[in-house]
């Protein structure tokens, strides 16, 4: 065998959330990533918030391009359908399951090779149609699986483990996201569970186009003195504008906050965005002036982290389409082929 | 000696792209049908929106032969740009209509066929003083002198014009005001009709007019398909459209408004089949469509589907080569390139519609078959079929009909225990079970990779795994040759130990070429392939015969390397008829081949008009 049995065996004392699953039932198989990669950080993350949400694990589909990243989705959420597609091609594959069946929870995972380079255009378009998703970016400015190659997410300046300095400019997906539409944006860094899971479960229940940047270090080959995406490095420059709570529908808010210091946001399905603001004047639900404040603070050299922009009624594809209540891969025969009767009447018209 | 027929000769309309022709060709080509005689009409255009030449080939024949015969017996030459090669096609005998107004010397015309010359434009600046209207008018008032020429009945036309315009009265008027202008001019310079004559005749049936796009895009209706991803591409853009329209027209919910459909026009092919493997891996029925350039692109995503086993449709309207140019003209050249479309050890099976009623057949079946066999399917069309209008058998639909879903295994199955293996052979078919996303809380869930997973998708790079899975996949491709539409064979007169071979388009040209070998003693099997991988019958057939011909639009001969290569056939006894400058085929091209190699000469020319 060339994969790692996972004993079933479970802590007796593990707490089942509201469905009566552990955190257990949301994990996958053992990750054969480098011990200590910031990605594993990120699936751990994953797999916390899907067991806060009570998420039914089978609801949720994961798909995922080609790289150290693309690999992690069998790492977590076993229990769901994933798929492992090609390089930088993962939103539109997402982007066709997404319209077979709209009422499952879509999950991409990316990494800044495959969706910064080679799948740049992919991310742009899925994003600016308004897919419902959760897009994760785990952005590590270097190839990991080919051995260190800069990746076009690396800043201008950072040096390679080889000692190569770059000099292209980088890509910054979070300003691009912003700037084609996403109605969720945020960045966070892997080493920040605590930001990184209230995160992840805003995004699962945003309805729209969510997509999180996450700095997550490459501990083999970019977490060097000179790097811009080393652990070190990122916790230098880490500015979060925000911590974010995020509260269930329908559960009590029972903390006061005095005013100004906190910002509630109602998603689509009621879920409540408690944001507390660690920068005053930053506002999250205003596009303009996030991609302003963000591009202010990265030329400060700050990496601004936290939710970045909502915009909580965001409509997806389907409304724009369209579309159906009922999920397109359940419609019946009856509903989908029109009858003889239909095709006569057509054939008349082309005598 | 001026030809003389009746309900069977070729007319050849020369215009000027964007001059608005199109439309007054196509009621031409229209009001014959009306008249119960078959036509066929092609459209040769450029890759131009104004300016360039455009021809429209309209064969007129009773007997119901559809294909290009080649040559031309009237030639409406409206075009200065291609007037010489215009003229110089016509046969012996023929007719040419032309522009009269400015007057052209004697050297640009020939003694050996008659020159029917009205004054077109200037009739039209005397009528219309708009210079629009005077473009537009133009191209009616020649429709309605050849009316008269050959005989097309008044009130059909008449009745083209108001179903045309029905809601647009203005128009009905100023139409039909063309149409009298250029038959009384006719009337009065000629005073009598040509030699080629229209009659009313009962040869059409119910036979039904249409582009194989639009049937193509109706089979996917029928077929099921609700996710369609594409990205613009000549001469598969109209395929989408029709898509669309027959979407709207069929698949909106009465009582909602809602659509049973999703349509997303991509950023690019890769997208386009992207969101197709997305969507046939979450169990909806999806395809795109596209051309040569388009499957170039698609690669890496079919091969995706072929290992990863995930249901997608392909309709490919092939075209002649990449960039601009020839990209208008039509061609059968991809068909190597779909069967081994991708990386790695991959062949996928493809579908050979003969004409738009085929095209709608198996743009239903298609989806059948990608979802039984778990696989892409290539529909190929061809731009011949696919942009042009054909008369063919009208489209039928069995409503007791089911949709093939293919193995997929359910909650209830999953529920009681059965064993899921998405890569597992259970039925010896080569055809494994798949899940659904969202089938069931804690069954039935895998991770979908391209290669690299054993049976029961479990990560394994172990060399042993791998050739288990890329056998069993033969053992599917197998099972597919029996799914795959049988060939259909059209034997001679004669018994014979020549057969030959064609497929898609090239039919018609063919069937009238073997009416014409069989009519000359010259006695040769037919087989029409109807797809890949090749049934039983096809290798059958080849090796009941001593020689086969293989005709097709390409330049490689790659159905002929398909047939050699998967059926191990000595390339001696396959020889390669091939026309592939980008205009269709015609009749008299295969004959002259065929004859050619079977008599060691060129024979003599068919006599043009029927007697």
């Amino acid at each position: 065998m060339t994969y790692i049995t996972k004993p079933r065996l479970h802590h007796p004392l593990l707490q089942p959330n509201g469905l009566g699953f552990t955190r257990r039932d949301y994990e996958g198989k053992v990750s054969t990533l480098c011990a200590g990669c910031g990605h594993d950080s990120i699936s751990a993350a994953i797999i916390q918030a899907a067991y806060e949400l009570d998420l039914p694990p089978h609801r949720l589909a994961k798909l995922s391009g080609i790289g150290c990243s693309s690999k992690t989705p069998d790492y977590f959420l076993g229990n769901s359908h994933g798929f492992n597609s090609v390089h930088g091609r993962m939103p539109s594959v997402l982007t066709g399951a997404n319209l077979a069946n709209r009422d499952l929870i879509y999950l991409g995972v990316s990494g800044d090779g495959d969706s910064a380079s080679i799948g740049l255009g992919q991310f742009a378009h899925s994003i600016r149609r308004g897919v419902n998703m959760t897009y994760i970016v785990e952005n590590n400015g270097v190839y990991g699986l080919t051995k260190g190659q800069f990746s076009a997410t690396s800043d201008p300046g950072s040096k390679s483990k080889r000692g190569v300095v770059n000099h292209d400019q980088s890509i910054d997906l979070v300003g691009l996201a912003l700037q084609l539409g996403a109605s969720f944006v945020a960045r966070s860094f892997s080493g920040d569970k605590d930001q990184l899971v209230p995160l992840v479960k805003a995004a699962l229940a945003h309805k729209g186009a969510a997509f999180i940047d996450v700095l997550s270090p490459c501990v083999q080959f970019n977490n060097h003195v000179g790097s811009t995406k080393s652990f070190d490095y990122v916790r230098e420059h880490n500015a979060a504008m925000n911590r974010l709570d995020f509260i269930e529908p329908r559960a009590e808010i029972t903390a006061n906050y005095a005013p100004g210091e906190v910002e509630l946001v109602v998603q689509h399905d009621g879920s409540v965005l408690r944001l507390r603001k660690l920068s005053p004047d930053y506002e999250p639900t205003d596009r303009i002036s996030a991609m302003g404040h963000l591009q202010l603070h990265q030329a400060r050299g700050e990496i601004v982290t936290g939710l970045l922009y909502v915009d909580p009624e965001a409509a997806d594809l389907h409304d724009h389409l369209h579309t159906v209540h009922k999920p397109l891969n359940q419609l019946t025969d009856q509903e989908l082929a029109p009858g003889s009767a239909a095709l006569d009447a057509i054939n008349d018209s082309l005598r | 000696m001026s030809l003389t027929a009746v309900n069977d000769f070729v007319v050849k309309f020369a215009n000027v792209n964007g001059s608005g022709s199109a439309s007054a060709n196509g009621m031409f080509a229209k009001s014959i049908l009306r008249m119960g005689v078959p036509v066929a009409a092609r459209n040769i255009f450029p890759s131009n929106i104004q300016g360039l030449p455009t021809w429209y080939e309209v064969r007129i024949s009773e007997a119901g032969r559809l294909g290009r015969r080649g040559g031309v017996d009237l030639m409406v030459a409206m075009n200065p740009q291609t007037w010489d090669q215009d003229v110089a096609s016509i046969e012996p005998g023929g007719y040419l209509f032309y522009d009269s107004t400015k007057p052209l010397p004697p050297s640009k015309f020939r003694t050996d066929i008659e020159i029917i010359g009205l004054p077109l434009t200037a009739i039209c600046n005397a009528a219309y003083t708009d210079p629009r209207q005077r473009q537009l008018f133009k191209n009616i008032i020649y429709v309605g002198a050849l009316a008269y020429l050959i005989g097309i009945e008044t009130e059909v036309l008449d009745t083209l014009v108001r179903e045309e315009f029905g809601s647009k009265p203005k128009l009905i008027g100023s139409n039909l005001h063309a149409l009298g202008l250029g038959r009384d001019a006719a009337a009065q310079t000629f005073g009598a009709p040509i030699g080629l004559q229209m009659r009313r005749s009962e040869a059409v049936g119910d036979r039904i007019y249409v582009e194989g796009n639009t049937a193509a895009a109706l089979g996917a209706v029928y077929g099921g398909a609700t996710v369609c991803a594409w990205y613009p591409i000549t001469p598969s853009t109209s395929l989408a459209e029709a898509f669309t329209e027959h979407c709207q027209k069929l698949r909106i919910d009465p009582a909602t408004g809602e659509a049973k459909f999703a349509i997303v026009q991509a950023e690019d092919e890769i997208a386009s089949i992207g969101i197709v493997v997305g969507a046939g891996w979450n169990g909806a029925r999806a395809f795109t469509c596209t051309s040569g350039p388009g499957i170039s692109l698609m690669q890496e995503f079919v091969g995706l589907s072929y290992f990863a086993e995930i249901p997608a449709v392909i309709f490919d309207v092939q075209r002649g080569g990449p960039s601009t140019g020839m990209p208008t003209r039509t061609q059968q050249s991809d068909i190597l390139l779909a069967a081994y479309a991708s990386h790695g050890d991959t062949k996928h099976p493809l579908l050979f519609p003969e004409d738009p009623a085929e095209c709608f057949d198996f743009g239903a079946l298609a989806f059948d078959l990608a979802d039984r066999l778990q696989t892409t399917i290539f529909v190929m069309l061809d731009l011949d079929i696919g942009m042009n209008e054909w008369l063919c058998r009208p489209f039928k639909w069995d409503d007791a009909r089911k949709l093939d879903h293919g193995k997929v295994m359910t909650y209830d199955e999953l529920e009681a225990g059965r064993d899921f293996g998405r890569y597992l052979d259970v039925d010896g078919d080569g055809i494994a079970y798949r899940t659904l996303p969202g089938v069931h809380p804690d069954r039935g869930a895998y991770f979908t990779r391209g290669t690299s997973r054993d049976p029961y998708a479990r990560y394994s790079e172990e060399g042993s795994v791998y050739v288990g899975n890329m056998e069993r996949l033969l053992r599917k491709f197998e099972t597919a040759k029996s799914l795959i539409p049988a060939p259909i064979a059209r034997p001679a007169k004669r018994r014979t130990p020549h057969g030959v071979i064609y497929f898609g388009s090239t039919t018609p040209a063919m069937h009238e070429s073997l009416e014409l070998l069989d009519a000359d003693n010259v006695h040769v099997d037919g087989l029409r392939v109807r797809g890949f991988p090749f049934n039983d019958e096809v290798m059958d057939f080849i090796a009941a015969h001593e020689t086969v011909f293989v005709v097709e639009q390409n330049r490689d001969a790659q159905l002929r390397t398909l047939l050699m290569v998967e059926g191990g056939v000595d390339p001696a006894k396959l020889i390669p008829v091939l026309g592939y400058d980008g205009s269709p085929i015609t009749a008299r091209f295969i004959t002259d081949e065929i004859s050619k190699r079977l008599r060691g000469l060129t024979r003599a020319p068919t006599p043009l008009v029927a007697e």
